[in-house]
């Protein structure tokens, strides 16, 4: 037996693979929920009903699901071009506070039309400039960006919480360090009446369909696609590896960026330390998942989303640890990468 | 004539619909050099792997001493005492020789190395066999010449008695070239036997005893290469008579190209060294050198790629003053990199987007940031039927194609816009005999069409058959031009060898 190198992999395997891998990643959760006294069947059929049960859970799935697609199309396009942005968690983060501080009533007056879009904006900005810092050290001096990136989330995390503890604290909170609210003029619409849904979803989503029309049909798609694939090939065909790298990190930045402002301007409506429970890091792997693919990542957004909002009604009903979603997530990520390995080779007798 | 040490007998390999070996047979007698002859993709490398056992065969055996080998087994073909050299060397660029020689034999359990012996026993291998090598040295800082000795010297120590080379040439210049054959040849004298892979004719028939030709999987001739020539040879392995398109007198048009002492600076050394040539429009200007002496840092300043610190590069008579690749190929240059590979494709992209990537940025290939597809695709489908590139569609990715294919591509895109000025770095390197006679062609045709052509290469046979001058390149320096009738191979090696005030 060995194994030798695809020299082409069918469009079926590439869709079969992380369907593969997920069905791989619940049996192998299965063991451990079984070692923690519980049907394994029911339990997953509980997750189900968990996650989309009742009206209220399946907008609450789709609420999960809207940051989690913005950063895994971060991830996802930043990857394409092999810029390593492990740092979508800390540019959710500044995206969030950017927003924040603009939204609330010490920030920008203008009426609601004008002033979401300016929110946006701003909150991609900020990831933006958070991704291109590491993007300048990688290109001056060499330094690696999945180090200083992934710094970098501990930094905006600590710069967040300094904020909300102090010109940004809202007195009202009774102590609690969490940002001062943002005006009403500032909070995203509901897609769905006595929900939390809002319409972050649809602009995610939007943003997963023009990703994937930019990188099939533009020629920033084309010499991006290339400069990932083959860099010194694009260098000579005339393509600029240094342009193509600042405008994927505004890309990918802003993406996680903007998650952070619609988390707060859809969901919270203030930030918090706790704002986002790894939507940065998850984010990666559904990027993986989705096999960097635009459309992939709302899909694979979906189902990540469903294993944290369906494991909490497990949780519930059988008194499994909610955990086992992070378990879930974690292991989907590896038998991923498994997943990858064996379509890109073939077994030989 | 002594025993067979080794056969192999009816050799079958399938690999879904393609048929790498069909039913090959073949022997190798005690203390002969064999020479596996073929184009490329005519299974020879196929065949050795299922020699060493890393391919399984769907049908026949190998047998080796007169006992079977297991299919599918290295460690049996070790223990049968064959030894491998692949043309990609499997040596750790930090260790020493020693270290390298000794990985994977010295036990599991045992504190620190016992290197002592280890050393007596190379030593004696090297001066057995006249593998000059330094133990101690580190592999990173050895030449390409002596890393494959050392690739050798690993198979010797684990008491090889047949040992296999694929394409022991391929990455060796002129001179280490014959100086490999002459240590093989001693090596055979002294009893072992030997198989090497190759398609290059003049080494077959200078190095080999014997020839065996596989075309399409089969073997399908059996020379003496004492009893056989460069022809026959030739049309055998490609299975029809090949010649190489010739050259025709025409005098030569404008200077379209002109460089006058330039300098090439990176990172504080100097690459380039006053370098000046012209290359006028209908002519070929040949660039001939022992590899690793300036082409390279040559290629990338006449595509746009490296910026003259000193001296001037002038195009089509202008100065230029910031080059790019895109300014190059917007004025009318057509480019073959040296390494397709690297720099010439984007190996999982589609053939069409390969076919346009340098200049998509035209309003042919695309409007208002966004690629047009049909015309591009039209653009890949011309250059595929016109420079007739196999086995693939604008809609394959690139890596499917063989080398010689890409190539055809590659040269494809360039010359269908009828390039002014054509710079082919090495354009042939690696190709298979067939390939070689297309590319010339096309080269030649460009010629013909009044392109000015500056071809830059290893090859003397491709120099002698199309340049119209030569320069040599020796230490990032040119020699004066001379004209190519004034060139003989004495002559050029000569200049490449850095003595050009006699030669002038």
């Amino acid at each position: 037996m060995r194994l030798e190198r695809r020299a082409n992999i069918p469009l079926s395997l590439a869709i079969a693979a992380p369907i593969g891998a997920v069905i791989a990643a619940l049996l192998l959760a299965g063991i451990l929920i079984a070692i923690a006294g519980a049907p394994v069947l029911e339990a997953y059929q509980r997750m189900l009903i968990g996650a989309f049960g009742s009206r209220l859970s399946i907008t609450e799935t789709l609420t999960r699901t809207t940051p989690l697609i913005l950063t895994g199309l971060a991830a996802a396009v930043a990857f394409r071009a092999r810029l390593w942005n492990i740092g979508a968690e800390g540019q959710f983060y500044v995206g969030a506070l950017a927003a924040a501080a603009l939204g609330s009533e010490h920030g920008l007056h203008l009426p609601s039309y004008a002033l979401i879009p300016a929110l946006m904006v701003a909150g991609a900005v900020a990831g933006a400039i958070l991704l291109l810092v590491p993007l300048a050290l990688r290109l001056r001096f060499g330094v690696d960006e999945v180090v200083t990136t992934l710094l970098l989330n501990f930094v905006a995390v600590l710069f967040v919480s300094m904020m909300i503890e102090g010109v940004l604290k809202d007195p009202l909170a009774f102590g609690w360090p969490q940002s001062v609210p943002i005006v009403g003029d500032a909070s995203l619409p509901k897609l769905i009446a006595r929900s939390r849904l809002h319409i972050g979803l649809l602009i995610a989503v939007g943003l997963a369909l023009l990703i994937w029309l930019i990188q099939s049909r533009t020629l920033f798609g084309l010499e991006s696609r290339a400069a990932g694939l083959n860099p010194s090939a694009a260098r000579f065909a005339g393509v600029s590896l240094t342009g193509v790298l600042v405008k994927v990190a505004c890309l990918s930045g802003g993406l996680a960026g903007l998650a952070g402002a619609i988390e707060v301007m859809g969901v919270k409506g203030y930030v918090t330390t706790d704002l986002s429970p790894g939507f940065g890091y998850t984010g990666i792997v559904v990027a993986m998942l989705a096999g960097l693919h635009p459309l992939g990542v709302v899909v694979a957004a979906l189902f990540v989303a469903t294993m944290f909002v369906g494991a909490d009604g497990m949780s519930r009903a059988l008194g499994v640890p909610s955990f086992i979603a992070d378990v879930i997530v974690s292991l989907s990520l590896l038998t991923m990468l498994v997943g990858l390995f064996l379509t890109s080779y073939r077994i030989r007798r | 004539m002594s025993e067979p040490v080794l056969r192999l007998e009816g050799i079958t390999k399938r690999f879904g619909t393609l048929t790498a070996n069909d039913d090959v047979t073949l022997e190798l007698r005690q203390g002969e050099l064999l020479a596996l002859l073929g184009e490329n993709g005519a299974g020879k490398t196929t065949l050795m792997n299922i020699l060493f056992g890393h391919y399984t065969p769907d049908a026949g055996r190998v047998v080796a001493f007169g006992h079977e080998l297991p299919p599918g087994k290295p460690r049996a073909a070790i223990e049968a005492r064959i030894g491998m050299v692949h043309q990609h060397f499997a040596l750790a660029a930090n260790l020493t020789v020693i270290e390298n020689v000794i990985a994977g034999t010295e036990r599991l359990f045992s504190f620190g190395l016992d290197k002592s012996s280890a050393r007596a026993k190379l030593k004696e291998l090297s001066a057995r066999f006249g593998l000059a090598v330094d133990p101690d040295a580190r592999v990173g800082d050895l030449s390409v010449g002596e890393r494959q000795r050392v690739e050798i010297l690993k198979s010797l120590y684990r008491d090889a008695r047949i040992l296999i080379l694929d394409e022991p040439t391929a990455v060796l210049t002129h001179q280490e070239a014959e100086k490999l054959y002459a240590t093989l040849r001693g090596m055979a004298e002294k009893g072992l036997s030997l198989i090497f892979i190759s398609h290059k004719l003049h080494e077959v028939l200078a190095a080999a005893d014997r020839v065996v030709v596989l075309r399409g999987g089969k073997v399908v001739a059996e020379r003496r290469a004492a009893e056989t020539s460069k022809d026959e040879l030739a049309e055998l392995m490609v299975g029809r008579r090949v010649a190489r398109p010739q050259r025709d007198v025409q005098a030569p048009g404008a200077v379209l190209m002109r460089a006058t002492s330039v300098d090439v600076m990176s990172s504080g050394t100097k690459l380039l060294s006053e370098v000046s040539f012209e290359v006028r429009a209908g002519e070929t200007l040949g660039i001939i050198g022992v590899s690793g002496n300036g082409q390279s840092a040559l290629g990338q300043l006449v595509s746009g790629l490296a910026k003259p610190t000193e001296g001037r590069l002038e195009m089509l008579g202008k100065e230029i003053q910031a080059p790019s690749p895109r300014s190059f190929v917007a004025a009318g240059v057509g480019r073959i990199p040296e390494d397709r590979n690297a720099d010439g494709v984007v190996g999982d992209m589609l053939i069409w987007e390969n076919a346009v990537l340098e200049r998509v940025r035209g309003s042919e290939f695309s409007a208002a940031g966004f690629v047009r597809r049909t015309p591009s695709r039209a653009f890949a489908q011309t250059v595929i039927e016109r420079f007739d590139v196999r086995g693939g569609t604008p809609d394959s990715p690139i890596r499917l194609l063989s080398g010689g294919n890409m190539q055809k591509l590659i040269l494809g895109r360039n010359l269908a816009t009828s390039p002014r000025i054509l710079i082919a770095a090495q354009p042939t390197r690696g190709l298979d005999e067939g390939a070689v006679a297309a590319v010339h062609a096309e080269i030649l045709a460009a010629r013909r069409a009044g392109t000015a052509i500056l071809l830059i290469s290893e090859d003397l046979d491709e120099i002698l058959q199309l340049a119209d001058r030569v320069q040599a390149i020796v230490r990032g320096r040119l020699s004066p031009a001379i004209p190519i009738g004034a060139a003989d191979p004495r002559r050029l090696g000569l200049m490449m060898a850095g003595v050009w005030d006699e030669a002038a």
